[in-house]
């Protein structure tokens, strides 16, 4: 029964509309992102400029969206459901902005970077991206077929990333102790790097939205973490420290 | 804890006629239930077993037990008059008496011996009228006729009627249908006052005013109990489709 339309058929386009305007904002948030990956495998200056104009056309949607949620929760008055799909709206909106917002500081690190002569190439941060950018998909399917199956399996994923994320730093760790020229570089691949680490987290959060609005519930689980990074040190530092606090 | 009221098994019938089909529910004390549910799904029947008003209905017919305080009311030994006394009733429409406002309340302490003199009585109807909200408006015209009263007024006067009786419980079928939102407003904000002393089971058509001033919500439909729970959750997370259908208002 809850699949039949409302009695007042014009509350169905209204909740129609929120949810086609947030497919929408994810597929550009997924673009966004694939865009800026290109730009910096293919080193296109031209390629990362587009993709940080194109951040203003999310941030409008945001703002649409938001505009029709408030309005819908003022004339409407929804409960259950309904309820809970004007809620999610407006959590996932906040979310995909931060997300295409993640991609283009990811095209501005990409035009940085074009100015330096040559660039340490790290084939792990691409294949993140195209990880991520699967989850993004897959977490605009779930959403838009109210799968919450397929949420929870996108939930489960972040693992994947973030794995790939602790050798993407190790790797650049390496590469600038090797040469300390190329750490500017590398400091901005790192947070190239770190941006679509985050990007794959807030899929898990859009996913636990999803499962909740179809559900009800929250994931039982706890959330997979798995970026170890924050707790990574080199070794001779290490040693450094611990000499240092022997004194 | 144990509940005030608990129906087992309710079934009623009018005639060939099945309102009510084995329903069961607990009603917690001091708190507000709130039956919800389509026109002629049963929630004003059951509300009506509860102080066996349908036992006025010619041909109807009550099968199960309700337990009000450890006592089955259907009990042939059960005096209904004392039941009714402490399950007071509220109506849809307000419907004073044709007598003074203070007569109004006055009604049941007499009838049921409540006070021993005039003083005693004086200070109950004051009271009642205090705890319905009321004195201020009409301390003043105490016997001027009820009915010359505002809608909003005459309910909270008919509150006020029901108090005086001393009840445990009070059964409010759609209480505010008949008053404007500033009058319903005020109804609700008496209705939560009273939580704190008395059992309020309240038969409703509005969603939103069962779920701003209930803590339980049974849904009925077509002569059963659909779901029972929490409010929040009824409104947040219902459980069943058909609650779902009704409250976000894709069926009824």
């Amino acid at each position: 029964m809850g699949k039949t339309g409302h009695i007042v058929s014009s509350f169905d386009n209204d909740l129609l509309e929120i949810r086609n305007a947030i497919i929408k904002m994810g597929g550009l948030a997924e673009v966004q992102l694939k865009s800026a990956t290109q730009a910096l495998v293919d080193r296109n200056t031209e390629l990362a400029r587009q993709t940080i104009e194109a951040d203003m056309e999310v941030d409008e949607l945001e703002k649409t969206i938001d505009t029709m949620a408030v309005r819908l929760l003022a004339l409407r008055h929804p409960v259950a459901d309904d309820l809970r799909l004007v809620i999610s709206a407006l959590k996932i909106v906040s979310l995909l902005e931060r997300v295409a917002d993640y991609a283009a500081n990811l095209a501005k690190r990409v035009v940085a970077l074009n100015n330096a002569a040559n660039l340490p190439m790290v084939g792990t941060i691409p294949r993140m991206s195209e990880l991520v950018c699967h989850m993004i998909g897959d977490t605009l399917t779930a959403y838009s077929q109210n799968d919450d199956y397929l949420a929870l399996e996108v939930w489960r994923r972040d693992h994947a990333v973030d794995q790939l994320y602790n050798s993407v730093f190790r790797e650049l760790l390496t590469y600038m102790m090797e040469d300390p020229r190329s750490i500017t570089s590398c400091t901005h691949l790192m947070f190239i790097a770190k941006n679509i680490e985050r990007i794959g987290d807030h899929m898990t959060n859009i996913s636990e939205i999803i499962i909740y609005q179809v559900t009800g519930l929250a994931p039982i689980e706890p959330r997979p973490k798995g970026d170890e990074t924050s707790t990574i040190m080199i070794e001779n530092e290490i040693i450094k420290s611990e000499y240092a606090e022997g004194e | 804890m144990e509940p005030i009221i608990s129906a087992k098994n309710v079934s009623v019938y009018y005639g060939k006629k099945q309102a009510l089909k084995g329903v069961n529910l607990d009603i917690p004390e001091n708190q507000i239930t709130a039956l919800i549910g389509p026109s002629g799904c049963g929630k004003s029947t059951f509300l009506r077993c509860l102080n066996r008003m349908n036992d006025t209905i010619e041909g109807c017919r009550v099968e199960g037990d309700i337990i009000v305080d450890g006592k089955d009311i259907y009990d042939p030994q059960i005096d209904e008059v004392y039941l009714r006394a402490r399950v007071g009733m509220v109506f849809q429409k307000p419907n004073p008496f044709p007598k003074s406002i203070y007569d109004n309340v006055a009604y049941a302490p007499r009838i049921h011996g409540l006070a021993r003199n005039k003083d005693e009585l004086d200070n109950m109807v004051l009271a009642s009228l205090e705890k319905a909200g009321l004195l201020a408006e009409v301390q003043d015209r105490l016997h001027e006729i009820g009915t010359s009263l505002s809608g909003g007024q005459q309910q909270r006067l008919c509150i006020a009627r029901a108090l005086a009786a001393q009840p445990d419980i009070i059964l409010m079928d759609e209480p505010c249908s008949a008053l404007d939102p500033i009058a319903t407003a005020k109804v609700e904000e008496l209705i939560e006052e009273l939580r704190a002393s008395y059992t309020i089971i309240i038969v409703t058509h509005s969603m939103q005013q069962a779920a701003r001033i209930s803590q339980q919500t049974a849904f009925f439909h077509l002569g059963e109990i659909v779901e029972v729970g929490k409010t929040e959750q009824v409104f947040t997370s219902p459980q069943d489709s058909r609650t779902q259908g009704y409250i976000t208002g894709r069926f009824g």
